[in-house]
C-alpha cells in the first residue's frame, strides 16, 4: 500500500508527526503525496456496510431527483446556479457512487470526493429543510468526510486539527500552562479598570462553567477579558476548567469521529471534576454544536444530552438581559441599523433563534433581519471548516457573495456575529468585496451599553 | 385471461405490494440506530413524536412549508399527481365493483366524472413534471432513465384505464393492460424508488425527530418547515 510520508491514512497523534505537517508549507509535499495514496477499497467498503444504514441509504435511494433543493444552497446561487451545485447532484456524484461502485474506486474519485464534500459543501445543513423527504445532504457530506478521512483524503489543515485535538484537546497547540497562565494574564491585564476581577480556575461548584474557543487564549486573549468582566458586572459564580476547557472541533470538520470522542470527553470529565451547575459556552457555533449537541453522541452519552446542561453563550445572555443582571444604559443602545447573522450551528441546528431575537430587542434600536434569516438563513460561507483550508479558498470566497448581498440587502453597516466562523467569513468578505460593514462578537458591544453597578466601578485616586 | 390477471395475479400484486412495504417500514426502523445516526430517540420520545408529527404535516400541507410556497407551480402538480394516484384506484367505482365480487367488501365511491377528473389529472401534472425536468437544467443534470421510467410506471395504469373505460379500441385489450399496468405499479412501490410510499413517512419522521430532539426541538418552538 503506498502510503505519504505526511499523507496516509494515519492518524496525528505525536508531537513529532505534527512538527513535521506542519513545516511542510501549506502542504505541498502533502497534496503531492496524496496523488499517490492508494485506497483500501476493503477497508472503506466494510466501514461502510456497518455505518451506511437505513437513514443515510434511504436518502440515497429514494431522492426523486426533483431539484428543490438546488436554490436552498448558497454555492448553487453564488457560482450562477451551475447545476452542478445542486446539492442532490453532489452527493449522488460522490457518496451515492461511492455506495454504487461498492467501495471500489481510484485515488482520483476519492479526491474529487475531498473537493466536493470540503469546497463545494460547509455541512450547513440547509437544504436538507427544503427537501420534500428530509434529505439532509449535508449529514451526508459530513458522513463522506469522516469516510474520507479514514483514508488519508482529508485536507491539510484537517489533518493537523484533528492531530492537535489528539495531542493538546484543544484546535491549536495550546496547552495547560498556555491557558491558565492566561487567564491569569488577562485578569491582571484589567483589574485596574474592573476591581476584583478575577478568572476563577478550577473552583468547584460554582454556577457556571465556562468554555471557550482555543483561538481566544491564543490570539484573542481579551475575549476572555471581557466575558470575565461581564461575569464580574453580572454577579455570577463561575469558573474556568483548566483542562477541558475547549469547545471546538475541527475532529468533527475533519471527520475524524475517534478525536471528536477525545476531545469532548475531556470537556465531560471538567463538568464531572468541577461540579458546576451548568456550563455556558463561548461565542461560537461550532464548538456549541460539536461539544453540546452532537458531542454526547461520540461520548456513548445514551440521553443525548451533556453531562450537565449546557447553553451557548446567547442563552446565557438573553438570561442576563431578561433578569437584569445586566442593564443596557438605554442612552447607549445601537442606533444605527444593525444585523444579526444566524449561524448555521447554534440557529438551524439548536434551535436557539428566538434567543438572539430577545438579545437584539434589548440592544438595538434598529435591528434588521437578513433575508432569509433564522434557521432559514444561509451559510456564512466559512462553515465546516472553510474558513481555514487554503486549498479551497478560492471557492470559499466565491461562496461568500451570497453571505455579502443578504448584508447589503439589510442597509445595515454593523453585523453581529456571535460565531467565531461567522465571524472570520464576514471579516473576510469585507476584505474580499470592500462593502463597507464592520462585525462584532456581543462581548465588546454590550460592555460599551452595559451599567456598571457603583461597587464595582474604578476607584478614581 | 381476465381471470387470471384478476384472480392469482392480483393477489401476487397485492402480496408483494403489502408484504413489501412492511418489510420496508421494518428495515427502515431496524437500520436506525441512536448513536450512529446521533439522535436519542428513546429516552426523548415525547419531543421525538411531536417533531416527526410536524414534519409530516407541515409537507404533507400543499404549501405548508417554505420550500413548497418557493416553487408554487411544481408544488400544485405534486399534490394533484398524488392525490388522484391515491383516491382514484382507492374510491373507483368499477374497482370496487370487482372489490365486493371477489373479497366480499368495499370503499365508498366516488362518481364517474370525479374519477375522470383525477385521472386527467393525474396525466397533465404528469406530463408538465416531465417537460419541467428536461426544461430546468438543475433538474435535467440529476435526472435519469429510472426517473421517466418512475412516472411512465404510476401514469401507465391511468391512460390504460381511460382509454378502456371509453371503449377506445379493443375494450379487452386496453382493460386487461390496465389491469396489468396497475399491477406493475403495486410491485413496484416497494421494489424501486415509489417505495417513498412508506418511506416519506418514515424518512420524515426521523428527520423530525432529529430536529425534535437534538436540533433545537427541547429548546424552541420547533422548527419552521
Ligand atoms: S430536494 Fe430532496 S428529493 Fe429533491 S432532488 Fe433534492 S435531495 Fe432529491
Ligand atoms: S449542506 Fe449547505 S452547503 Fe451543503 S449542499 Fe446542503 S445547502 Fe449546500
Amino acid at each position: 500500500m503506498a502510503e505519504g510520508k505526511l499523507c496516509n491514512k494515519k492518524t496525528v497523534d505525536k508531537i513529532e508527526q505534527l512538527n513535521e505537517l506542519l513545516s511542510d508549507k501549506s502542504g505541498k509535499q502533502y497534496y503531492e503525496e496524496m496523488n499517490y495514496l492508494d485506497v483500501d477499497d476493503k477497508a472503506l467498503w466494510a466501514t461502510m456496510q456497518k455505518t451506511l444504514k437505513s437513514r443515510l441509504k434511504t436518502w440515497l435511494e429514494i431522492c426523486s431527483h426533483c431539484g428543490l433543493c438546488a436554490e436552498s444552497c448558497f454555492y448553487y446561487l453564488a457560482n450562477d446556479r451551475d447545476p452542478k451545485q445542486v446539492p442532490s447532484y453532489k452527493i449522488q456524484d460522490t457518496l451515492g457512487q461511492l455506495l454504487k461502485r461498492k467501495g471500489k474506486v481510484d485515488n482520483e474519485f476519492m479526491q474529487y470526493c475531498m473537493d466536493t464534500a470540503f469546497a463545494k459543501c460547509t455541512c450547513c445543513t440547509r437544504c436538507g429543510v427544503y427537501c420534500p423527504f428530509g434529505i439532509d445532504t449535508g449529514i451526508m457530506f459530513s458522513y463522506l468526510r469522516g469516510l474520507l478521512f479514514s483514508q488519508g483524503f482529508t485536507p491539510w489543515e484537517m489533518k493537523i486539527g484533528s492531530g492537535m485535538h489528539r495531542i493538546f484537546r484543544a484546535q491549536m497547540d495550546v496547552t495547560t500552562e498556555d491557558w491558565t497562565e492566561t487567564c491569569e494574564w488577562m485578569a491582571e491585564e484589567y483589574e485596574d479598570d474592573w476591581p476584583g476581577l478575577k478568572i476563577p480556575i478550577d473552583v468547584q461548584d460554582a454556577d457556571i462553567l465556562y468554555t471557550v474557543n482555543a483561538r481566544e487564549p491564543k490570539h484573542y486573549p481579551e475575549d476572555l477579558a471581557e466575558a470575565a468582566i461581564l461575569f464580574h458586572i453580572a454577579g455570577e459564580n463561575w469558573t474556568v476548567p483548566s483542562e477541558g476547557w475547549e469547545e471546538t472541533s475541527l475532529a468533527m470538520f475533519a471527520g475524524d469521529w475517534a478525536a471528536c470522542k477525545m476531545q469532548v470527553e475531556s470537556v465531560y470529565d471538567a463538568m464531572k471534576r468541577l461540579n458546576p451547575k451548568r456550563m455556558v459556552v463561548t461565542e461560537c457555533g461550532h464548538a456549541y454544536r460539536a461539544t453540546v449537541i452532537e458531542g454526547p453522541y461520540w461520548a456513548g452519552l445514551k440521553t443525548g444530552q451533556t453531562p450537565i446542561p449546557s447553553f451557548h453563550y446567547v442563552e446565557w445572555v438573553a438570561e442576563a438581559l431578561r433578569t437584569g443582571k445586566l442593564k443596557i444604559d438605554p442612552a447607549k443602545k445601537i442606533k444605527e441599523p444593525v444585523t444579526y447573522q444566524d449561524s448555521c450551528n447554534y440557529i438551524r441546528n439548536a434551535g436557539l433563534k428566538d434567543v438572539a431575537r430577545e438579545i437584539m430587542s434589548y440592544i438595538a434600536e434598529d435591528f434588521r433581519e437578513m433575508s432569509p434569516c433564522k434557521e432559514h438563513n444561509f451559510c456564512c460561507g466559512g462553515g465546516g471548516g472553510l474558513n481555514g483550508i487554503g486549498r479551497y479558498r478560492p471557492q470559499r470566497n466565491v461562496g461568500l457573495k451570497v453571505k455579502r448581498d443578504q448584508i447589503l440587502q439589510t442597509g445595515a453597516k454593523l453585523v453581529i456575529a456571535p460565531c467565531h466562523n461567522c465571524w472570520d467569513a464576514i471579516r473576510d468578505l469585507e476584505e474580499v468585496y470592500d462593502i463597507g460593514i464592520r462585525w462584532s462578537f456581543l462581548k465588546p458591544l454590550l460592555i460599551s451599553m452595559v451599567e456598571v453597578p457603583e461597587h464595582l466601578q474604578p476607584k478614581d485616586e | 385471461m381476465y381471470q387470471f390477471v384478476t384472480g392469482p395475479l392480483a393477489w401476487f400484486a397485492f402480496a408483494v405490494f403489502f408484504i413489501g412495504i412492511i418489510v420496508r417500514t421494518v428495515w427502515y426502523i431496524r437500520g436506525l440506530n441512536w448513536q450512529m445516526d446521533r439522535v436519542a430517540y428513546r429516552p426523548h420520545m415525547r419531543y421525538g413524536i411531536r417533531g416527526a408529527v410536524r414534519s409530516i404535516g407541515y409537507w404533507l400541507m400543499p404549501y405548508g412549508t417554505h420550500s413548497w410556497r418557493n416553487n408554487p407551480f411544481f408544488t400544485l402538480l405534486v399534490f394533484l399527481l398524488h392525490i388522484g394516484l391515491l383516491l382514484t384506484p382507492l374510491f373507483l367505482l368499477g374497482h370496487n365493483v370487482l372489490l365486493q365480487e371477489r373479497w366480499g367488501f368495499s370503499l365508498p365511491t366516488i362518481s364517474e366524472s370525479a374519477a375522470d377528473l383525477l385521472t386527467i389529472l393525474v396525466i397533465v401534472s404528469a406530463v408538465f413534471l416531465v417537460l419541467r425536468r428536461i426544461a430546468l437544467t438543475e433538474v435535467r443534470i440529476i435526472t435519469d432513465v429510472k426517473d421517466y421510467l418512475m412516472i411512465a410506471v404510476a401514469v401507465a395504469p391511468f391512460v390504460t384505464g381511460l382509454i378502456a373505460h371509453y371503449q377506445i379500441g379493443n375494450y379487452q385489450f386496453w382493460l386487461i393492460l390496465h389491469i396489468l399496468c396497475g399491477e406493475l405499479f403495486l410491485i413496484a412501490i416497494p421494489l424501486t424508488k415509489l417505495s417513498h410510499f412508506i418511506l416519506f413517512f418514515m424518512s420524515r419522521a426521523q428527520l423530525g425527530m432529529d430536529y425534535g430532539i437534538k436540533r433545537g426541538g427541547m429548546k424552541g418552538k420547533g422548527l419552521a418547515w
